[in-house]
């Protein structure tokens, strides 16, 4: 579904991503695990197109969308949960969820994908009119997701969405990404917190400042020694 | 007591014209990032097409919507033109360039129509409204009646269309409202055309109610407009029309009270003070510098 090859991007002088490979196929859960400054953001944004690569390609089902504008990738299935969440702080629960839908004009299809959205994540349903900038950070979790489902991607992409979060809630936003793959969506996952990524993932790649360490399947590389003593602390 | 009432309504009709204004800045500043000096000029550029239009005979209503177009789409090629390639420049070499901008829009106008006042044909000829001891005169209340209208449509687009939502999407997170598929080019540009055209009806209100037109005339009101958008919080379209009306009742009071001669001195030095004392204005909010 994605592919991506030789990917080098740059922020001036500095090259952040250094010929990075990797692919995502239908269906799966795949995740990035790697330190600070890996380059993971970097991946993420360069994907949906608000980045630049200096080099390489990225194609989806086929396409390339390396040129292709952020805006018009997300017509093509392929949506981001931004890292650090980015909800409109100043728009409700509703608006934000409407603006996840800015790109489709299937009204039927949009209040059947608000219903699903509001079964996923009760909570939003009931702060609906109140203001994204006043939920706590759980919440906002659960609406940076619901606001990217709202634009019926086939693959998803989430940048971090552990970060900030008590240990209950990264389970239950952990077992709504898997029920969300359950309902068909590809996910391609990029997480410090290793330990619940690889346990949910198909395939997992490790990355470090810039380029691929290691690869295979997410219990594969949760019990290589190696992971384990830089990301699971073991 | 008299006195008093008919400077209430000459501070709400100028009010009402920097509010006008004051809401083309604030709208290009949430989204852009960029004060556009050029601003006030558009009002200036906005009176002469209406001007040109009526003087080849046109009726004054066909003049209007002329003017609205022209300064529409002025504002838009201008942020194409000048603004847009400097997307990623620091924001001192914006300003410097809608500085640039401005002085080219009074001098190209300068250039055709001379530098001389002409007269301008006020349209707005309905009968005074008589309130008691006070006469209203129609161009005083029909600019007040204009102005709101106009405030209530805006709120109610970037409240509820979908395009206006995008466009608060666009001036709170550019990044995360391009991964809602929302085309942040075209929302910059519709932006700078509803500033531009708020702009058109704001200057043909203000050679309304003062009939001499000269290309310079946008400076004064555009620089008070910008005045009040920082009272009220730049970026706060509230903030504007507040900012705006504060600013005009100001003005009022001051020529009336104190000496009108001193006017543009206590307008300035309240500016002085906002942004010493509360440098996000009225209903600004205290915004931290991303990293």
């Amino acid at each position: 579904m994605l592919k991506v090859e030789n990917l080098v991007v740059r922020y001036g002088m500095i090259e952040a991503i250094k010929g990075l490979s990797f692919e995502v196929n239908d269906g799966e859960i795949v995740t990035l695990i790697g330190a600070n400054g890996a380059g993971k953001t970097t991946t993420m944004h360069t994907i949906s197109g608000l980045l630049r690569p200096a080099s390489g390609s990225i194609t989806l089902d086929g396409v390339d969308i390396t040129k292709i504008p952020a805006h018009k990738i997300v017509t093509m299935g392929l949506a981001q949960i931004p890292e650090r969440r980015r909800v409109f702080a100043s728009q409700t629960v509703e608006e934000n969820l409407d603006l996840g839908a800015f790109t489709r004009k299937d009204k039927d299809g949009i209040v059947h994908d608000l219903a699903r959205v509001y079964e996923l994540f009760p909570r939003l349903q009931e702060r609906k009119k109140q203001l994204a900038g006043t939920l706590s950070g759980g919440e906002q979790q659960m609406l940076a997701m619901g606001r990217a489902l709202m634009a019926k991607p086939k693959i998803l992409l989430l940048d971090e969405p552990s970060m900030g979060l008590s240990p209950l809630l990264v389970k239950e936003i952990f077992r709504i990404i898997e029920e969300i793959n359950k309902q068909g969506t590809t996910i391609l996952l990029v997480e410090q917190n290793a330990k619940m990524a690889l346990a949910i993932a198909n395939r997992a790649y490790v990355l470090e400042t810039g380029k691929i360490t290691l690869e295979g399947t997410g219990k594969q590389l949760a019990e290589s020694p190696q992971v384990q003593k830089v990301y699971l602390g073991g | 007591m008299n006195q008093f009432f008919m400077q209430l309504i000459n501070g709400l009709n100028i009010g009402s014209i920097y509010a006008l204004i004051a809401l083309g800045y604030t709208m290009v500043y949430g989204i852009a990032k960029l004060i556009n000096f050029a601003h006030g000029d558009v009002i200036m550029v906005g009176a002469y097409v209406s001007f040109v239009c009526m003087n080849m005979g046109l009726p004054w209503w066909l003049a209007v919507i002329i003017s609205i177009v022209a300064c529409a789409l002025l504002g838009i090629l201008m942020e194409k033109i000048a603004y847009k390639p400097l997307r990623k420049a620091s924001r001192i070499s914006l300003l410097i360039t809608a500085i640039g901008i401005s002085y080219l829009l009074q001098n190209a106008f300068q250039l055709i129509f001379g530098a001389n006042p002409q007269p301008y044909p006020s349209f707005i000829t309905l009968p005074a409204l008589k309130i008691g001891v006070i006469t209203i005169q129609s161009n005083y209340y029909v600019t007040f009646i204009v102005s709101v209208v106009l405030m209530i449509l805006l709120t109610l687009f970037t409240n509820k269309t979908t395009m206006g939502k995008a466009m608060r999407a666009v001036s709170e997170d550019e990044g995360a409202a391009k991964l809602m598929g929302i085309n942040v080019d075209t929302t910059i540009s519709l932006t700078f055309g509803i500033g531009c055209a708020l702009a058109a009806i704001a200057g043909i209100l203000y050679t309304n109610c003062y009939p001499m037109i000269n290309p310079t005339l946008g400076s004064l009101p555009g620089i008070k407009a910008f005045i009040a958008a920082v009272l009220g919080g730049i970026g706060s379209i509230p903030g504007a029309v507040i900012g705006g009306f504060i600013l005009g009742m100001v003005e009022a009071m001051t020529r009336a009270y104190i000496s009108s001669q001193l006017t543009d001195t206590i307008v300035f030095t309240i500016l002085i003070l906002m942004l010493v004392f509360k440098p996000a204005g009225i209903l600004g909010k205290n915004v931290k510098e991303k990293v």
